[in-house]
């Protein structure tokens, strides 16, 4: 009796299987999976830039996935390795995307429309083999850094934003003496505040951008000369400018601090304007990082943060492939820069971005020369890894539990202890 | 001929046929991929990705090379700082609030009870995250209730210092465990015959003399499982690190224990790349250490110790 019953059920769901199967093969639709680091921009993919994919391509279907950031990399890894992984993987600028490319776990995209004619090679740059003739993730963003700066304090204080290091120190004595607002929203509990917002920040003035970070690659220059030293060095000063128990201040903290009206400058990465502009209900107004002397060529840090590429498993490469060339028409670019205003298109064309405060960023690529983070390319291949000592070495040095010169040796031993720069 | 029938019968299939599922169960999830890590520790790939036996070359690395030696002897530093103080702190707290636990007629005894033990049952990242806002220097109650009492001179940003953030992660972690070494010895103090205790007070031993002298030598056992437990618990520690003070545990690697330095080897983190072999040798030597430990407390502790039969 049960013996037929569970006969009878299994061959009615062995029919409604084969039926269901007929019914999607009818309609053809492809459902593809992407994994990202970027749950902030969760609803900003579900509701403007998928749907503007679905409308163009209804046999498509995209479902955005996306992990904690820190836990990306790890959980990635793991996915791709155990073959769960989604069809399209976001890419982490350089070496992380390149060791899934050497792995064969993501595909070259050479052969992909539109990736030769939209992007330039340093936009590439980050998502290529070190020869640069493959390309394995199509460049979507990069991340400018600056201050961001509550307006309505400003204007309360009568300052202006400044434009010189020394202006920057006055300004911040200014604040600091009036005691309404905290000088400085930034904390080192997270340490990678004080290397990327801080470090990353500043530093490109110092070291001369490009120049200066070639010159660390080739081995021309050391981590221990003055212009790498000084940044850190300034570095130390912030913490006479910094909230009452910055050693304990998270990202989140410094973030809430800014937004909420209680500190007056944020050592940003542009990546926070959407966010901020949602929560912060004062004017906002950004500066670059000051230069030395009054006429120097200002520098920023315009870094590529963020690609797409395929997943070599993907059951479906021809959807996915749709996608990534999608990805490389300015079309999407406008999409994406307005819907996520700070982070900007890497590609060729211009693009109009409508926020104010994203345009005064971008204006900041007109003006001053653009280079990539000095620890990203080539510099973190090896144990010890440089930039997450970078993070400790920086955090260390705002604490003042290590001095410039001593966390500037320390990091230059590290990268000693496995770097020839000759055989690179 | 009765000797071969004997025989016959202890031929107990069913013996192994019940312990199969078991036995395949315990070998397909923990003996295999113990064994593989083992294996795994003894490999490594070179520039080219192409993987090598090195035969004990990473235990050498992680033992002697400056670099992963001052990570691994810090880790295992704080390790034991973090174990020391569970083993100051919780398990004479968790002895004592058993003992204060079993006065007969306690009032409230099955609240207190369940309060204590509650914290055990919370995932770590709510604890880890709802003990950073309590000690936060900005919106942390911390701050205001010193401050209420004139003590706010007492408060640091705790967290964030590397004099203090691994005894506070410690401390921590002690108050949400405190609940498993009360629980145990709570049971055995409950175990202990009346007719001992009675027999004590007819000698007179009574009040605190009576603990010290009838209770704690017949839960000693206990505290010895519950040492054990502490030391492996201890010793694998990893999340409420992870989610208090990140992959990096900071400040300057302060709260680095061996579970949070073998997940940043094993699984990279940031641009650091996942190294398994380097990972898997950590979790090899962690496997020792834990082995070690226990066996010291079988063959040493354990056959000492002097059982009563009530």
């Amino acid at each position: 009796m049960t013996k037929t019953y569970l006969k009878a059920s299994l061959a009615s769901v062995a029919v409604l299987a084969s039926l269901a199967s007929f019914a999607s093969a009818g309609a053809e639709t492809v459902t593809l999976n992407i994994e990202s680091w970027r749950n902030d921009d969760l609803q900003i993919w579900n509701e403007k830039i998928i749907p503007a994919f679905e409308k163009a391509n209804p046999d498509i279907h995209l479902v955005f996935q996306p992990t904690a950031p820190t836990e990306y990399n790890a959980a990635l890894n793991a996915k791709l390795s155990a073959g769960t992984a989604g069809d399209i993987i976001t890419c982490r600028p350089f070496d992380a995307s390149l060791d899934l490319f050497k792995k064969n776990q993501l595909t070259s995209l050479n052969d992909l429309s539109g990736i030769d004619k939209n992007f330039s090679e340093i936009a590439k740059a980050a998502w290529s083999t070190d020869d640069g003739k493959t390309t394995f993730c199509v460049p979507v963003a990069s991340v400018l850094h600056g201050f961001i700066y509550n307006k309505d304090a400003f204007d309360k204080l009568k300052l202006t934003p400044p434009k010189t290091v020394a202006e920057f120190y006055q300004v911040l004595d200014k604040i600091k003496a009036d005691g309404t607002y905290i000088p400085m929203a930034m904390g080192t509990k997270d340490q990678w505040e004080a290397a990327t917002m801080g470090y990353q920040n500043i530093g490109p003035t110092y070291w001369k951008g490009e120049e200066g970070r070639k010159a660390l690659v080739a081995g021309k220059e050391k981590l221990t000369d003055p212009e790498w030293v000084k940044p850190l060095q300034e570095l130390a000063k912030w913490k006479d400018y910094l909230g009452d128990g910055y050693q304990a201040q998270a990202y989140p903290d410094s973030q809430n601090l800014f937004t909420l009206g209680r500190a007056a400058i944020y050592p940003a990465g542009s990546w926070e304007i959407s966010q901020f502009k949602s929560q912060a209900d004062f004017k906002m107004g950004a500066f670059p990082p000051p230069v030395e002397k009054e006429g120097d060529t200002c520098y920023i840090s315009d870094h590529p943060d963020l690609g797409m590429g395929m997943n070599a498993k993907t059951a479906h490469p021809d959807a996915v492939k749709k996608f990534l060339a999608w990805l490389a028409t300015p079309d999407f670019a406008t999409i994406y820069s307005n819907a996520l205003p700070g982070f900007f298109s890497l590609q060729s064309a211009k693009i109009d971005v409508k926020d104010p405060l994203a345009q005064e960023f971008l204006s900041w690529r007109g003006k001053c020369k653009s280079t990539i983070r000095s620890t990203y390319q080539i510099l973190s291949r090896g144990t010890p890894n440089l930039e997450n000592e970078t993070w400790v070495a920086t955090a260390n040095v705002i604490n003042g539990t290590q001095t410039p010169e001593e966390a500037a040796k320390h990091l230059q031993d590290g990268l000693d202890s496995w770097y020839k720069p000759d055989q690179k | 001929m009765s000797d071969i029938q004997v025989a016959r019968r202890q031929r107990r299939w069913h013996i192994a046929v019940f312990l199969l599922p078991a036995l395949i169960v315990y070998t397909a999830i923990m003996i295999v991929p113990l064994a593989q890590t083992l294996n795994l520790s003894l490999f490594h790939n070179d520039a080219q990705n192409a993987v090598h036996f090195v035969g004990i070359e990473n235990f050498r690395t992680l033992f002697v090379e400056p670099r992963w030696a001052a990570q691994f002897w810090n880790a295992l530093r704080n390790n034991f700082v973090f174990f020391l103080i569970h083993m100051v702190v919780q398990n004479p707290i968790g002895i004592a609030l058993a003992a204060l636990l079993s006065i007969p007629r306690l009032p409230g005894r099955a609240f207190y009870r369940t309060a204590f033990f509650v914290p055990t049952m919370l995932s770590f990242v709510i604890v880890g995250f709802a003990w950073k806002l309590i000690l936060s220097p900005i919106w942390g109650v911390t701050p205001s209730i010193l401050g209420a009492v004139h003590l706010k001179w007492l408060f640091a940003p705790w967290l964030g210092k590397e004099s203090s953030a691994l005894i506070t992660v410690a401390l921590i972690s002690v108050w949400q465990f405190v609940g498993i070494p009360m629980m145990l010895i709570y049971a055995a103090l409950l175990g202990i015959p009346d007719e001992v205790i009675e027999a004590a007070e007819m000698d007179g031993v009574v009040g605190p003399s009576q603990f010290w002298k009838i209770k704690l030598p017949l839960i000693l056992p206990t505290i010895g499982i519950v040492s054990v437990l502490t030391f492996v618990g201890n010793f694998n520690a990893f999340d409420l690190i992870y989610s208090a003070q990140g992959a990096l545990a900071g400040p300057n690697f302060s709260t680095d224990i061996l579970g949070t330095f073998l997940y940043r080897t094993f699984f990279g983190f940031q641009l650091q790349l996942g190294d398994h072999y380097m990972g898997a040798t950590i979790a090899t030597v962690m496997f020792f250490i834990i082995l070690a430990g226990v066996c010291a407390y079988l063959f040493l502790i354990q056959k000492r110790m002097r059982r009563y039969q009530f």
